[in-house]
């Protein structure tokens, strides 16, 4: 069934549904990342909830003008007007007064939300039945997908990905440095909007498919779970698309696949599985490779400690050093050093030397700083430099074992 | 409106109303000035998942596993969106936002998997509280508030607030300087030998209590916009902390009190039949008593900033 779903060969809605959500993805994961760069992923939950009161108030102006009211593009119009309002008033609380930027989030978040629910139950109270598909707003409804839908959601999809296109190296600049910015002549505040609506739209876009409460979560996750795999700004904007495209088909296939199975929640939840993976698994900044590369930290040190210790001769009592060493053939099961461990520890004691050297030496200045313990010193001198300290060192002393 | 169908139908959601709005204000003075503002809206999320987690354990709509399930969920969400930001380097914010979509999503997904048909949850319900409803029966007049077997009947969630104030006044009370001192100069705070890591998490937790509490009552709108709006209003109006809270607890007051009489009474006024929903409205009001402190409150500026 999941398989049918995956390949599209469940129906006509299911396959429309999975067409847009991927579309979504592809495009809230890309706006995100701008965001989520600019440190400022949580002004979309300001956006998102703010959308409410204008999705209601193109309702109820459309039933006045005796429409059916549940026209899409109207409501997606109404939600975005109200969005913009909502932003206008975040940018002015940030800029007028001393409220912080989460504290102003917060207040716009809230109050919008309150009002368009206060405007749902107006709806409610003209007449049953008419306000049917409101509620849907909230959480996402795919169960009615129309072919026009469908059409305007890859629509948006689309003229976001373009714009971001267009727009993306000013943004970037932005989001990194915005004070470089705007000395390099970027218009900052103009960017900054810029990068606003284009996440105003995809969340107008989303309303359908995730609601309005979730399609924060398609802005934020996957461009955090990409920031994990690469450490260039394209890259990741690139691979934030990917993971918000992947989880909108997945998770539309598998809501498509088995009853009970809301899309919206579905796709955030797969999205969130590609975060976990990514927070554990991904190389560099995954927490599995930071275990590994402090264990293997360990291990240096333990080495470099004992070798030391062998070849000034002092006993090694530590547990782990005694095992590393015996592993690594340095010494015997009795503690004493091999032919290759008493190389290598003489080896260690004269880089030992030689770096006292370098770090007493004005003119090693620069290298002085990089001295850690374990660097061997090789990576920073030259031979002819290193030849140098030697003869200030003297010939090699054997090592008694 | 006469007191005999005032105290029965109106008098225990307006004071619920109110109760709830000042205990989320209270702690959220604190969570503003250290610009933690967020993590009211974080919590508010992520009580649907506990809520309905603790259904399906017990089985029973029942209040008190309820309020343990929501609580659970909200110090989980605190420690998993901790250590997101700890093992995976990532700004707050963002690490707030992948939790608690996360586990609101995952929420909306166990409700829609379990046979919640039966019983009243879902999840608008959690959104929107169902604050109208909470009356009190059994009042006959204002002669009740002196009878103890009308009293006896007063809605439990009254109680349960105004527990919960009470306990967070003293709380607020007992640990005033501490408090303020880590919120203001937290390295100052350190050097004193404070526990500022332990009061920062004992605050966040002391939040969620406020927050389930009152969430039981009047639904999240309400919990997230009594978390910051007067707070932040309150803000406009004075430089001192003391003062800041005292202000704050009016705003409280005075939106809930105008959210539910215009609620309540607004429509009839305009002639509609129906009213509108109280905890939207409270919501609403406080944002315009936010918008009139921003713009025209004395210390609505930062210091420094010019004044023309």
């Amino acid at each position: 069934m999941l398989w049918h779903a995956l390949s599209l060969q469940l129906g006509y809605n299911a396959t429309l549904v999975a067409i847009g959500a991927t579309l979504l993805g592809l495009s809230c994961g890309a706006a995100g990342t701008f965001l989520f760069l600019r440190k400022r992923a949580l002004v979309s939950d300001a956006i998102s909830h703010a959308t409410l009161p204008g999705v209601a108030i193109a309702f109820l102006v459309m039933v006045a003008l005796g429409g059916d009211g549940r026209w899409l593009p109207g409501l997606l119009i109404g939600s975005a007007l109200s969005a913009w309002a909502g932003l206008w008033v975040l940018n002015r609380f940030v800029a007028r007064t001393r409220l912080s930027e989460d504290a102003a989030i917060g207040a716009v978040l809230s109050v919008f939300f309150g009002f368009g629910v206060v405007l749902l139950t107006v709806i409610q109270s003209l007449g049953t039945g008419r306000q049917a598909g409101l509620e849907g707003f909230l959480l996402g409804s795919t169960a009615g997908m129309l072919y026009q839908d469908a059409l305007i959601i890859a629509g948006g999809g689309v003229l976001t990905l373009l714009a971001l296109l267009l727009i993306r190296r000013p943004m970037l600049a932005v989001s990194f440095d915005p004070d470089y910015a705007a000395a390099r002549g970027v218009p900052v505040a103009r960017v900054d909007m810029a990068m606003m609506v284009l996440v105003m739209c995809v969340t107008v876009v989303g309303l359908k498919i995730v609601g309005l409460i979730l399609i924060v979560a398609l802005l934020i996750i996957p461009s955090v779970t990409a920031r994990f795999w690469s450490e260039q700004a394209d890259r990741v904007v690139l691979l934030a698309a990917a993971a918000g495209g992947l989880s909108g088909y997945v998770g539309a296939a598998i809501s498509a696949s088995a009853p009970n199975l809301p899309t919206g929640p579905i796709i955030v939840l797969v999205s969130f599985a590609l975060f976990v993976l990514s927070l554990l698994l991904a190389p560099g900044r995954g927490v599995l490779a930071s275990v590994l590369g402090q264990m293997a930290f360990r291990r240096e040190v333990h080495l470099r400690q004992g070798l030391l210790a062998l070849a000034q001769n002092q006993p090694v009592y530590e547990p782990l050093t005694r095992r590393l060493l015996r592993r690594a053939g340095l010494t015997r099961a009795d503690g004493v050093a091999t032919e290759a461990g008493q190389a290598q520890a003489a080896k260690a004691l004269r880089d030992e030397a030689r770096w006292q050297i370098a770090r007493a030496d004005p003119a090693h200045d620069s290298i002085a700083v990089l001295y850690d313990g374990l660097r061997a010193i090789e990576t920073v001198l030259t031979p002819d430099q290193i030849a140098e300290i030697d003869r200030r060192i003297g010939a090699p002393q054997a090592v008694t074992p | 409106m006469s007191g005999a169908l005032f105290v029965p139908l109106s008098l225990t959601p307006l004071l619920i109303g109110v109760l709830a709005a000042i205990a989320c204000a209270i702690p959220g003075n604190f969570l503003v000035l250290r610009r933690q503002a967020l993590i009211g809206d974080a919590i508010s999320h992520v009580v649907l998942p506990g809520i309905v987690v603790a259904f399906l354990l017990t089985g029973r709509v029942e209040t008190l596993p309820m309020l343990l399930g929501a609580a659970g969920a909200a110090v989980l969400a605190v420690i998993l969106i901790e250590a997101v930001r700890r093992l995976g380097n990532i700004e707050p914010g963002a690490a707030m936002g992948v939790i608690f979509t996360a586990m609101f999503a995952g929420g909306v997904l166990l409700l829609e998997q379990s046979d919640t048909s039966s019983v009243h949850l879902d999840v608008e319900h959690a959104l929107y509280g169902n604050l109208e409803s909470l009356i009190w029966l059994d009042a006959r007049g204002w002669v009740s508030l002196l009878d103890p077997e009308a009293l006896a009947g007063l809605p439990p969630e009254l109680l349960r607030i105004a527990a919960t104030l009470l306990a967070l006044c003293l709380l607020c009370w007992l640990f005033w300087r501490p408090l303020a001192l880590s919120t203001f100069d937290e390295a100052f705070a350190r050097t004193l030998g404070l526990p500022v890591g332990l009061i920062g998490l004992g605050l966040v937790i002391v939040s969620a209590g406020a927050a389930v509490a009152a969430f039981d009552a009047v639904g999240s709108i309400i919990v997230i916009a009594m978390f910051i709006c007067p707070p932040a209003a309150a803000r406009m109006m004075t430089n001192r902390l003391g003062h800041q809270v005292a202000w704050s607890v009016l705003f409280a007051t005075l939106s809930a009190v105008l959210g539910f009489v215009f609620a309540g009474y607004g429509p009839l006024w305009l002639g509609f039949a129906d009213a509108v929903s109280a905890a939207g409205m409270i919501a609403t009001m406080s944002g315009i008593i936010l918008v009139l402190a921003a713009s025209f409150g004395p210390c609505r500026r930062r210091v420094g900033a010019p004044t023309a």
